[in-house]
């Protein structure tokens, strides 16, 4: 049934493979996630049980997980089975918690083939179970892992009341216990200067926006996710649909400002996308996070179609493969953050050896020179 | 300005997050901030780190600070440290405490939404029990024995169809 000598590795799909996944407005909304926080009845949450216990959960809970027909041939294995640079490829491929890669014995992962389904054993709560999809596909994702959670609970028995719903290790995710996420990729709202407006109303409206990578509120690579904060006092098809609302305006709201700024600055929307293509190319030390940045601008120009011969999932490949740990995969696990800006460097070389410089279309010349200058 | 967890260092994270009409700040240094997650956003909500710091004071709010679970010992001063609770149970050990920071943090206190099936049988089980009972009250004084007979057997069929709902997990 579960492959539990294959190598984390081995099972994986390549990064290619990986970033050629593609769903509905895929140009601004990288993935969808539903995620799902589940007890058992009668026994301490994980952070507060004692290891046997623990243990026990976890040898209740996985082969449940393993019997399920969406898991037949998943990757299952435990924590302390997993290195540290297996975990922290996981957290790059946004498949499991950092929380969860901090984890050994006692806590478990079960990953379906497709990567679509990753259920983590004794995180924070019993299980938490999370449905991915490429694109906006939030109805998807909940319907997916809904259908999960209904054939687990005739196998396990959820701590669960009719008042308070399921019971959660932190009072935030009681009720439903369901986060519905987005990531969305918003170039054209930062560089209008736009995104905090945005941010503020969304927060307004009971929902979170926080940068995907980057310490904090600063977000790298423009690469935002909004999710639902509140899981008590809602149905969760509802928090769906209230997300799904709210995605649709942001994605209006993008696009809008890349239109705008076409039509207003084309030559500032040139001059990004060409030094950052300039940049990537001929860097020799180039850090993770500079990298992410004019990543996130080269896709924008992928958007605009200025490049000729680079396609969106190049990109995104990119993205995957110029993180800490898939460099430390590919090179050595050995290597200084100095020595991982050379590589990175020499990989992005190599890689756009080939492409050709952005081209703007018809206003490249003096003349776009002319229509910026009419604009301001 | 230090950091508000360790109190110790200089905080170097400054986080603002707006919820509804709330305004929540927290400044951490780079080791707390690093220890809470916060540059996991996937697993980081600045809820949950408030949560932490002061707003889990309010569970001590109306209960006895020495109140501890009957069932996994988990105290109130856990809670502090924690943010988390140690079981299902301590949702009704600390339930007095609980209810004000659930309303500052959720949209309702009742749970609306999935219930699982076996639990949603066995209310409408008893929905129909309920029901039952009073049609025999009624067919008992009307002395419609017939009628009688007939919905005992039902209720007899029903309430075991319950037994068997609660016999399995």
């Amino acid at each position: 049934m579960s492959e539990k000598s294959m190598n984390i590795h081995e099972f994986l799909s390549s990064a290619a493979e990986s970033a050629r996944r593609e769903g509905p407005h895929n140009k601004i909304v990288l993935s969808s996630r539903v995620r799902l926080a589940r007890n058992l009845k009668g026994m301490a949450f994980p952070g507060w049980a004692k290891k046997a216990e623990r243990v026990k959960a976890l040898e209740q809970i996985r082969p449940a997980v393993e019997s399920l027909p969406q898991m037949s041939d998943a990757f299952s294995e435990s924590m302390d089975n997993l290195t540290v640079l297996d975990k922290n490829i996981l957290v790059e491929r946004h498949l499991i918690s950092r929380e969860h890669a901090a984890k050994n014995a006692g806590s478990g992962l079960v990953l379906n083939r497709e990567e679509s389904l990753c259920v983590m054993i004794n995180e924070e709560d019993h299980l938490r179970m999370q449905a991915l999809r490429p694109g906006l596909q939030l109805k998807q994702a909940w319907h997916a892992i809904d259908q999960i959670d209904s054939k687990l609970e005739k196998k396990l028995s959820y701590a669960f009341t009719g008042d308070l719903g399921y019971l959660t290790a932190c009072p935030t995710n009681l009720g439903t216990g369901i986060r519905v996420s987005a990531m969305l990729h918003l170039p054209g709202l930062v560089l209008a200067e736009q995104i905090n407006q945005i941010i503020q109303a969304v927060n307004k409206l009971g929902l979170a926006v926080r940068g995907l990578y980057g310490e904090g509120t600063e977000a790298l690579g423009n690469v935002f996710q909004v999710s639902n904060q509140m899981t008590l006092g809602e149905a969760e098809s509802d928090i769906v649909e209230r997300l799904n609302k709210v995605l649709a305006q942001i994605i209006e709201h993008e696009e809008n400002a890349r239109a705008m700024l076409l039509e207003k600055k084309p030559k500032s929307v040139y001059n990004h996308i060409g030094r950052a293509y300039g940049i990537l190319a001929n860097a020799h030390s180039i850090s993770s996070k500079e990298t992410m940045n004019l990543l996130s601008l080269t896709r924008l120009g992928v958007d605009l179609n200025l490049f000729t011969d680079v396609e969106r999932w190049m990109v995104d490949e990119l993205f995957i493969l110029t993180q800490p740990a898939h460099l430390q995969r590919r090179f050595s696990e050995k290597l200084s953050a100095e020595e991982r800006d050379l590589l990175r460097a020499d990989m992005l070389r190599e890689r756009l050896r080939n492409v050709s410089r952005p081209k703007p279309k018809s206003n490249g010349g003096p003349a776009g020179l002319l229509s910026d200058k009419q604009s301001n | 300005m230090l950091c508000c967890i360790c109190k110790e260092k200089d905080a170097k994270v400054h986080l603002t997050q707006i919820v509804g009409d709330k305004m929540q700040k927290v400044d951490l240094c780079d080791d707390c901030a690093k220890q809470k997650g916060v540059n996991d956003p996937a697993g980081f909500s600045l809820a949950d780190l408030l949560l932490g710091l002061g707003a889990s004071q309010e569970i001590t709010q109306g209960g006895n600070p020495d109140t501890k679970c009957p069932h996994c010992g988990f105290t109130q001063a856990d809670f502090k440290k924690a943010g988390r609770l140690g079981c299902s149970e301590c949702y009704v050990t600390f339930a007095e405490g609980l209810e004000g920071l659930l309303k500052t943090m959720h949209k309702g206190t009742k749970h609306i939404g999935k219930v699982p099936q076996s639990l949603q049988q066995s209310r409408d089980l008893s929905e129909k029990l309920k029901n039952l009972q009073k049609k025999l009250d009624k067919a008992v004084a009307e002395e419609d024995f017939e009628q009688a007979a007939q919905v005992r057997d039902e209720i007899k069929t029903t309430r075991e169809k319950l037994g068997e709902l609660s016999a399995t997990p």
